[in-house]
């Protein structure tokens, strides 16, 4: 009898321990399986999720993208102000959904120097932080040649942000732009960090992390970003690649267009003219 | 506003974004709490499955290490995140092609099976206090027991079988879980100072010598405090553990360091910038000459001449102690000295890290404390010495 209670005990502890061993270990390798999968082929599923309930609006039917003619921004930075009231950014130098780069190359130097409005002197000669404006630093010197390039989130075909995200709080939507799910966002930061581009930013105010969401509830209306909305040059080019005659698709049909950091296998939908060799 | 974060001075050009550093001195300590699990681990079965008899002193001691340092591995993890009131998120829905998403399985498991591996380990311990002791304290062994009080031969063989098995599961379990430590920063195409291959070895073999780095140090104080005996052959054996693994640990770094600049890619410029500046004394001076060069030469010295009773005990204890620096710089020279170079490959940053708040020095400090405390409590309840009527 008691060698039966005995096997019994023992029986039972060893299918305890197999049991609750096999299902941890079982969900841990199926993730580990996953996550060795290459990018391309792992954010395909999230678009096929549940459809957003926004009126009048479908998102299989978008493919959005965004162009920018760096020939023609004359570094105004209306579009940096523009972004962080309309999407209630922190004024702060230091979190950006958009920001411009200036390059520029004096004589006799082979390489551009580069800023941007976080720059301290850039800073200063806006008179203070919350305010954007490039600071005439190069007045006295001889410039060979000068340039300025807006960057944003390029919502890449293959983010290495969503390829990351622990939770999925961050997706790519069916029409293309890759966003996060702040009330499910648990603020780990590994999105940041995989980013390429600089792109991500950590609201410490909601403790999560936060992006250029191309103006999604804007363009979701049938409005253009913010960005795009203010550019007075129009260096800023958005819309529908699936309606032929929209902005972005003249664009990249009529322009030789190139990508940020191509080497990265991310494939970004933020289409670049006239930028030089330097940019990253 | 300026208490929410803090802006990380910065040379050259930078993204504007990276000006507030994304990962803090608590990403330092989470792969260093893992590394020291693995690395007790690792000696602890170096007696449960390779029979290595001269470890016998410190078996059951490592493995209690193992789980006091994994108890607390989540935490600095927890303090970092944004939102820790969904920590279970990424368990409960994972998100499957996150590298993230494992760390809530993985530590799961191996905290698991820590914790059956220690109660098999002090299941006589455990029995006896439970029949012996009355009150609180026998109430809670008698909970432990989880109602089996045989302590029979057979029971005793049957659990010597689960104890190999378990520790033949953790051998893999343990390393594999730092090795994927090793992949969260190695898998990242962002950051040239990460991205490598060799980021899971090295992360595993700095996580060994670590460990044994761990127990040896505890092992010497804890003989001193119960004033028994210190067991050369065993101290030895560690010391030969530490050699061992530690020149397999600098190879490992120096052929990454070495192909990281062979390679030359874009903004290694950069790199090299950093590697002349910032680097000099953090890791040309503190982790390498300090805490490897020296430990190393000391031990190679020690094993050649048979150095033998107190002088052995105080090198090795001196070594072990300057590796746990070493180790630990390594941590912060890899998660911050990633962070500080720029994704633009044209500037550098500096991380300031806070001395007094959520994710600061102080926090890091009380996270390492927090392991021994824990160890410092279970050897009272557990004792794992080799001597067990010693403790008592």
């Amino acid at each position: 009898m008691e060698d039966k209670v005995e096997k019994f005990e023992e029986e039972g502890r060893r299918k305890f321990l197999r049991l609750f061993g096999g299902a941890i270990g079982g969900g841990g390798v199926a993730i580990a399986a996953n996550a060795l999968l290459p990018a391309a082929a792992a954010v395909e599923a999230p678009a096929k999720a549940a459809v957003p309930p926004i009126p009048n609006y479908d998102w299989s039917k978008h493919h959005w993208a965004f162009g920018v003619d760096a020939t023609k921004c004359i570094g105004c930075l209306r579009c940096v102000e523009a972004c962080k009231v309309e999407n209630n950014v922190s004024k702060d130098p230091h979190h950006f959904r958009t920001w411009v780069e200036r390059y520029v190359t004096l004589e006799g130097e082979e390489k551009a120097r580069v800023d941007s409005q976080h720059d301290p002197v850039n800073i200063a000669a806006a008179g203070g932080e919350g305010k954007y404006r490039f600071a005439n630093r190069y007045k006295d010197a001889k410039v060979d040649k000068a340039f300025f390039v807006p960057k944003l989130c390029n919502h890449c075909t293959h983010p290495a942000c969503v390829q990351v995200c622990p939770t999925g709080a961050t997706y790519k939507t069916a029409d293309g732009a890759v966003v996060i799910d702040h009330t499910y966002c648990i603020g780990c930061q590994y999105c940041v960090q995989a980013c390429p581009y600089g792109a991500r930013f950590f609201n410490e105010e909601k403790g999560v992390t936060d992006k250029c969401t191309w103006c999604y509830h804007r363009i979701t209306k049938g409005l253009n970003p913010a960005c795009v909305e203010v550019c007075p040059v129009s260096a800023r080019v958005f819309g529908d690649r699936n309606d032929k005659q929209s902005p972005i698709s003249i664009f990249l049909r009529d322009n030789r267009v190139t990508v940020l950091k191509p080497e990265t296998g991310n494939a970004p939908n933020v289409f670049y003219v006239g930028i030089d060799k330097e940019v990253s | 506003m300026d208490t929410l974060f803090h802006a990380a001075p910065f040379t050259g050009y930078v993204y504007p974004n990276e000006t507030v550093i994304p990962w803090t001195v608590l990403i330092v300590i989470y792969p260093y709490l893992t590394g020291l699990v693995a690395g007790a681990f690792t000696m602890s079965s170096l007696y449960q499955v390779f029979g290595m008899q001269r470890f016998k002193p410190v078996a059951h001691f490592a493995m209690l290490t193992s789980l006091c340092c994994m108890l607390i591995v989540p935490l600095p993890l927890l303090l970092h995140l944004g939102h820790p009131e969904r920590a279970l998120n990424p368990m409960i829905t994972p998100h499957t092609t996150s590298a993230f998403a494992v760390f809530g399985y993985a530590a799961a498991f191996y905290v698991i099976l820590l914790l059956l591996e220690n109660w098999f380990v002090f299941r006589p311990h455990i029995v006896k206090q439970a029949q012996q002791r009355t009150g609180l304290l026998g109430l809670v062994y008698r909970v432990l027991t989880l109602g089996s009080y045989d302590v029979s031969e057979k029971a005793m063989s049957y659990d010597k079988k689960w104890i190999f098995a378990l520790a033949v599961i953790g051998i893999p379990g343990a390393h594999g879980l730092h090795g994927y430590v090793g992949f969260v920063f190695g898998s990242l195409k962002s950051r040239e100072w990460w991205s490598s291959d060799l980021m899971p070895p090295i992360f595993l073999f700095s996580a060994i010598i670590s460990g044994v780095s761990l127990l040896i140090v505890l092992y010497i104080v804890s003989c001193k405090l119960r004033k028994v005996p210190i067991d050369l052959e065993c101290v030895k054996g560690m010391a030969y553990t530490l050699w061992g693994f530690m020149l397999f640990a600098l190879m490992l770094e120096a052929v990454e360091f070495a192909s990281l600049m062979y390679r030359g890619r874009e903004g290694i410029e950069m790199i090299l910038e950093y590697v002349r500046g910032p680097l000099v004394i953090p890791f040309w001076t503190v982790q390498l000459a300090i805490c490897s060069l020296i430990p190393v030469l000391l031990l190679s010295f020690m094993i050649g001449t048979g150095t033998k009773g107190n002088a052995l005990i105080a090198g090795v204890l001196f070594s072990a102690l300057l590796v746990l620096v070493g180790v630990l710089m390594m941590r912060w020279n890899v998660v911050i000295g990633g962070q500080e170079i720029s994704k633009t490959g044209k500037g550098l940053l500096t991380y300031q890290m806070p001395w007094v708040e959520q994710e600061s020095g102080l926090t890091a400090a009380i996270l390492l404390m927090a392991p021994l405390v824990l160890l410092t409590v279970a050897v009272r309840f557990f004792p794992p010495w080799d001597d067990a009527k010693a403790a008592h």
